[in-house]
């Protein structure tokens, strides 16, 4: 790989040892995948923190010291190195727990001890504590054509599709390096070609809701996998899909596949048109989404749906915006959740204080709801005692908590969501 | 009887991503593997569901694949299998991705693509391979071949 004198200064050990080994890794991950050069950015998504007993153990065994678990796991260095303060503006990203719900989410108090010793590290660094897989909704916008260094598949395939912005997915390492250094790998969605769609998806019918850009996600995933594909309406698109709409479509696109770029024609930035998604190339395949692929991907999702007693609702996959929690209050107002279901919503935790202000919480708590943040059943793992069935209105959630915990899983809307917590009883079905 | 004697050794060529040398036993699987929800790094097991490696090892094996799918914890997952003694003696794979590339570096295993054949047509499970990343070189001794000495 070809580097600046800057560059090669950080590597020469000018910036001091942290950022010689994080030129390193750079240099034998660029090698690894052919790459040429490394680009700037100022911008990285990152996990940073650590949240599980093997972190830990690991901690103590190297003396306890956090510097050591940012080494071995963020630089991929056996030595443990003095970490310096970020060189650039760093976000974090989601949790394996909610640090103010320990005992609901089955978290022993020394590992919530462990996480905050261990968040304060990061803070201390530099670290945006942000806590979301949705860094984008809560200060993180990129702007068109800035090139980025960030981790979570669904944060990912916004950021490229929506914002514009230019990342691919990486990893804990990579990003730890890109702190340190404001470098990455110039490579795949950061250069032109391969930003260019290869799949033609054309719908012959309408998607509106939230629920329905969930189902052409999952649909587009499965069928095109990790290409790049482009959504396109010959009548044109008569709802343009607002941030909500996109962070479920994106997180589900990711999910049944995996696509870290998509255009919507007319709509997405570089695709105002579809001759320009496709940038001058023939498709590689041309699908058509119509009621016969809508239906087929909704019993595909509610596959493992059989159970009408549902003991869990979890809303919030990725994070919930303040639009949605205004939606679930205004939905379960004056209603109970039935003693026999819990009714979990994931949200950021800056996004949730303005819930606290706007009363939403206090609606929703009185209901017997409960907002949690900085993490999900996903990653968490954890679910209310006794849930054998859940009911979600994230494709994403559906695809992933069958897999992970074994539990059976509805999709539906949220209003069918919010109604199966406050009846313990999935009545929902293909609208 | 020699089991690496010219009729039963196939050498391929292809292109160092991690280099190193290594051997083992080969795990083939036609399924792309997930890290986060895909594998149990204690054991370097399998657990997507599904996945026609569900339930089997790829510890101290040369696992041959098409290449990375899921989330990107990939390399942490993966970094996590070498710090717990669980980790792939090598991989060999087709797709090249940010998360296959940075989770083979971060394992450090020898790990190699671009073959001059596709290696989940040349590779069987239980073939003995021998990885020479930095040669850009895998030897290929096929189990039934092998006399049952393992070289």
């Amino acid at each position: 790989m070809h580097l600046s004198d800057e560059e090669k200064a950080m590597m020469d050990g000018r910036d001091g040892p942290a950022v010689q080994k994080a030129m390193d890794l750079l240099m034998r991950y660029g090698e690894a995948l052919g790459a040429e050069r490394l680009v700037e950015t100022r911008n990285v998504c990152a996990t940073i923190t650590s949240t599980t007993p093997f972190q830990r153990d690991f901690a103590l065994a190297k003396g306890g010291g956090m510097d050591a678990v940012f080494s071995e796991f963020s630089l991929d260095s056996q030595e443990t190195v003095e970490i310096p303060k970020f060189k650039v503006f760093t976000s974090h990203l989601q949790l394996g727990f909610d640090p103010g719900q320990p005992e609901r989410m089955g978290v022993s108090e020394e590992i919530v001890q462990f996480y905050n010793k261990s968040e304060r590290h990061a803070a201390g660094l530099g670290a945006q504590i942000m806590n979301t897989c949705t860094p984008y909704q809560v200060g993180n916008i990129p702007t068109r054509g800035e090139h980025c260094a960030w981790m979570e598949s669904s944060a990912v395939v916004y950021c490229n599709s929506v914002l514009g912005a230019r990342t691919n997915t990486e990893g804990r390492e990579s990003t730890g390096a890109a702190m340190l250094t404001g470098r990455i790998p110039y490579w795949g969605y950061h250069l032109d070609e391969n930003r260019r769609a290869t799949h033609v998806v054309e719908l012959d019918v309408e998607v509106e809701s939230v629920q329905d850009w969930g189902l052409l996600g999952y649909y587009i995933g499965e069928h095109v996998q990790e290409r790049v594909p482009v959504v396109h309406s010959r009548r044109g698109i008569s709802r343009v899909p607002n941030l909500p709409r996109l962070k479920h479509f994106g997180a589900a696109a990711s999910s049944s596949g995996g696509v870290e770029m998509y255009h919507i024609a007319g709509i997405t930035p570089e695709a105002l048109t579809l001759e320009q998604a496709l940038g001058g190339r023939a498709p590689v395949e041309v699908l058509r989404y119509g009621e016969a692929e809508r239906r087929a991907t909704y019993e595909k999702i509610n596959a493992t749906g059989k159970d009408a007693e549902v003991q869990y609702v979890m809303l919030g996959c990725p994070h919930y915006t303040i639009e949605q929690i205004w939606e679930a209050a205004q939905l379960i107002e004056g209603r109970k959740v039935h003693p026999d279901c819990e009714l979990w919503i994931f949200t950021p935790r800056a996004i949730k204080s303005l819930a606290d202000r706007n009363g939403y919480t206090r609606i929703i708590e009185a209901a017997g709801g409960i907002l949690m943040t900085d993490s999900c059943s996903a990653m968490s793992r954890a679910v209310p005692k006794g849930t054998k069935t859940v009911a979600l209105d994230s494709a994403k959630q559906a695809h992933y908590l069958p897999a992970i915990l074994g539990v059976q899983a509805w999709f539906g809307s949220t209003a069918e969501c919010v109604d199966a917590a406050c009846t313990g009883r999935w009545n929902g079905g293909m609208q | 009887m020699n089991a690496r004697d010219n009729t039963s050794t196939l050498v391929i060529h292809g292109r160092k991503v991690v280099g190193g040398i290594a051997e083992g036993e080969a795990l083939v699987t036609r399924d792309r593997i997930s890290g986060w929800g895909g594998i149990d790094p204690r054991t370097g097991t399998v657990i997507e569901t599904r996945h026609e490696l569900r339930g089997q090892s790829f510890a101290g094996k040369v696992l041959v694949f098409p290449g990375a799918k899921g989330s990107s914890g990939w390399s942490a997952m993966f970094h996590m299998t070498r710090l717990m003694n669980s980790a792939p003696a090598a991989f060999l794979f087709n797709e090249m991705t940010t998360k296959m590339a940075l989770g083979a570096v971060v394992t450090h295993a020898p790990s190699m693509t671009d073959f001059e054949c596709d290696p989940l047509e040349c590779i069987e499970t239980g073939d003995w391979v021998r990885v020479d990343a930095d040669r850009g070189v895998i030897e290929i001794t096929k189990k039934n071949n092998k006399s049952g000495d393992r070289p």
